[in-house]
């Protein structure tokens, strides 16, 4: 693993590109502008761009990245039937992105983030902090008070456990946003002139157990770790909710990952989030979540795993079952959703053969309970 | 809750292992000064303190300890003769820091108040039930995120708030020794609740603590068998973090960690290799963990003397076979409910 151990006055070993292991995947619906601002640590990756909305619109994507850009006509066409499970008119529709990719590493962002800089005034490599994160162990098992104890200049602290200090793979990283911070329509409605200027200098693992809100601004993650459970569910045209798609998937790779030890980071990098959408049509979108994440969060809290579900994909139909029948009581939504849940396994593992689903098995050993 | 600190409700608890304590009580003197403040001399240490004068200061030693307690199976020498101080303090807040640590300075250069840092941490609430990403809501310019229930928006009360180290970190020895040239200069900024059933170390280096709550389990129960003066010698503190989350998890009380930080001096640093020879600290943690992770406290165990109780007793059973040191914890936490009755439980 890069950057664990630094002989005193020798360089920091620099961390891998990893251009030919990682595809970043972009949902757009109006044009591709902030990526020249990116170009410098996004130019040596191919891109796959999922466009949302009208199909017939062209998405001008600029000049010298490498790329392939799926409408929903493409979608319609590779999924067949199946193309139901992709929500249309909401950014939940870039897990397309997740399924066509054939690289291990995927790191996802919205068109309205651009560079951040740190306290120094330096721009952020967003992309390399998360393959830092990637690369390295998590630590689900017992909090580490000094946070990542794999990075340059912090260990783990006196009584952490020596058994546990190898860690658990990375599924994910979870990256943070300074400006425009990622708050629900009510909280922007009554602080809509807040600002994230606070730049937290630490990468955590979130311990096991514990449910987070995992924002897909920002976002990287194993895919032959956890890809199959990274679906952004139904959302937008026709549904009745929207903005819960990454939340509805974090939930759902936070009891998986649990389940089959794997780890998920929280913190570096920042990105700077320029765009404040609409609360008002937030509002819209979320309002039902608002009152269905009060079950739906006790639900995953109290979800459980057999040993029987030893990979993502099987976790995953179990999970949809557990939807089916417990928040299929809430509302019809849910069992939409629960089928929803299936369709994309299938789609999934149409698109990535055995090949996937038996290394994952492999990596992860024995899932526990 | 006020965020207000009334002089009346804070008493600083230090633990003196050193004798000459001018430069520690000159440095903190801005942010100490109008605090009550008991200095518990370690028992072992003959020399004589020096404590400058301006200070409210009431110091405890070794025949104070004896004279209220008679005698006692806890062994208050070394570091932990600061809980002597828990004990008769009669505030409802306690702050506790180690005396080789003076104020830190954060990334603007400014000099950083632990206490006050400390008293926010224990008068705002705490978000066990569900991770937010943009750490402590409370805190002016952040709030809860996208997806945080609005039910839990409320918290709980805050009753332990672990504090953190620049320069000499807490490390074992083994660490010290191998990276005997790191220095801990990552200024985190950032103040969060541990989450429910995470467990986590709590270092006593720089403590704070609702003590009309939490006293009964702020107790000195671990004492492995080689115990030092230096911290890497100890396990004490992490003894009772653990029996304190489990404690907090089971009442639904907040832990929280991360600011306010201290600068550790470098003082111990070169004698970590000495310690390593029968380092017991290596192998306990191994068999700790595991069971404070599997802990369910019975829901009879209403209040956190109930909770000690209980804990103790599934000590004695499960743990003191693997190793007689579990048996004399399990001893010290029962001894402890007995002495916080009679001595502690007061309050001004």
């Amino acid at each position: 693993m890069a950057g664990t151990v630094t002989v005193p006055g020798s360089s920091v070993p620099s961390t891998p590109l990893l251009k030919d292991q990682l595809d970043i995947v972009i949902p757009t619906i109006r044009n591709l502008d902030f990526l020249e601002m990116w170009r410098p640590f996004f130019q040596p990756y191919h891109l796959i761009i999922v466009q949302d909305g009208d199909p017939s619109k062209v998405i001008k994507v600029p000049e010298g990245f490498d790329y392939e850009l799926y409408n929903r006509n493409d979608i319609n066409r590779i999924l067949g039937p199946k193309a139901s499970c992709i929500s249309f008119k909401d950014s939940a529709c870039r897990c397309f992105g997740y399924m066509v990719s054939k690289k291990k590493y995927v790191f996802t962002i919205d068109d309205d983030c651009f560079v951040a800089k740190d306290p120094s005034g330096k721009d952020i490599n967003a992309l390399e902090q998360h393959i830092k994160n990637l690369l390295s162990p998590s630590t689900p098992f017992f909090f580490n008070t000094l946070y990542d104890p794999y990075r340059e200049g912090a260990d783990f602290v006196r009584g952490y456990p020596f058994s546990l200090r190898e860690g658990a793979p990375t599924a994910v990283s979870h990256g943070l946003w300074l400006n425009i911070p990622d708050y629900d329509a009510p909280t922007q409605m009554v602080k809509p002139r807040e600002r994230n200027s606070r730049y937290v200098d630490a990468v955590l693992t979130i311990p096991k157990g514990t449910l987070f809100p995992m924002c897909g601004m920002n976002l990287a993650f194993d895919r032959t770790l956890i890809g199959p459970a990274m679906y952004f569910g139904l959302m937008g045209d026709g549904q009745p909710i929207g903005r819960y798609d990454d939340m509805w998937a974090g939930w759902c790779v936070k009891v998986i990952c649990d389940h089959l030890s794997l780890g998920v980071k929280t913190g570096l990098p920042y990105l700077w989030h320029s765009k404040a959408s609409n609360p008002f049509v937030n509002l819209k979108k979320e309002y039902k979540g608002i009152f269905w994440q009060e079950d739906i969060i006790p639900f995953f809290q109290n979800a459980t795993l057999s040993k029987e579900c030893d990979t993502v994909q099987k976790c995953y139909i179990s999970l949809s079952e557990q939807v089916r029948e417990k928040l299929g009581k809430i509302d019809p939504y849910f069992v939409k959703l629960a089928d929803a849940m299936v369709t994309w396994i299938e789609a999934w593992d149409e698109l990535n053969p055995s090949a996937a689903a038996s290394e994952a098995v492999a990596e992860n050993g024995k899932a526990t309970k | 809750m006020s965020l207000e600190v009334q002089d009346s409700e804070v008493d600083i608890v230090i633990a003196a292992l050193q004798p000459n304590l001018t430069s520690f009580f000159e440095a903190w003197q801005p942010f100490f000064s109008r605090f009550h403040i008991i200095v518990v001399k370690d028992p072992d240490m003959a020399a004589d303190l020096k404590i400058p004068s301006g200070f409210d200061v009431k110091v405890y030693t070794k025949s104070d300890i004896e004279g209220l307690l008679g005698a006692t199976s806890i062994n208050f020498s070394g570091h932990s003769c600061r809980y002597f101080g828990y004990l008769v303090s009669r505030k409802k807040y306690v702050i506790s820091i180690d005396d080789n640590c003076l104020p830190a300075k954060d990334t603007a250069g400014m000099t950083v108040d632990a206490v006050t840092q400390h008293m926010i941490n224990l008068k705002t609430p705490a978000t066990p039930f569900f991770f937010n990403t943009l750490y402590d809501p409370y805190r002016k310019g952040a709030d809860f995120v996208r997806g945080y229930p609005f039910s839990l928006r409320e918290g709980v009360e805050c009753m332990l708030s672990s504090g953190l180290w620049l320069h000499n970190a807490d490390y074992d020895p083994m660490t010290h020794v191998v990276k005997r040239n790191q220095r801990n200069t990552n200024y985190v900024d950032a103040v969060m609740t541990v989450p429910l059933g995470a467990m986590m170390p709590v270092s006593g280096i720089n403590v704070a603590f609702n003590r009309e709550v939490l006293g009964p389990v702020m107790f000195p129960g671990l004492r492995i068998r080689k115990e030092g003066k230096h911290r890497w010698d100890t396990l004490e503190d992490i003894w009772n973090g653990l029996c304190a989350k489990v404690v907090c998890d089971s009442l639904g009380y907040g832990v929280k960690t991360g600011l306010p930080y201290v600068m550790r001096s470098d003082a111990e640093a070169g004698k970590a290799l000495e310690s390593l020879k029968d380092w017991e600290g290596v192998k306990v943690m191994d068999n700790v963990l595991p069971f404070f992770q599997s802990l369910k406290l019975s829901r009879t165990a209403v209040t956190v003397d109930d909770c000690v109780k209980e804990l103790a007793s599934i000590v004695r059973e499960k743990l003191a076979p693997k190793n007689p040191i579990f048996a004399k914890a399990a001893d010290a936490m029962e001894e402890w409910t007995k002495l916080w009755k009679s001595h502690g439980a007061q309050n001004a």
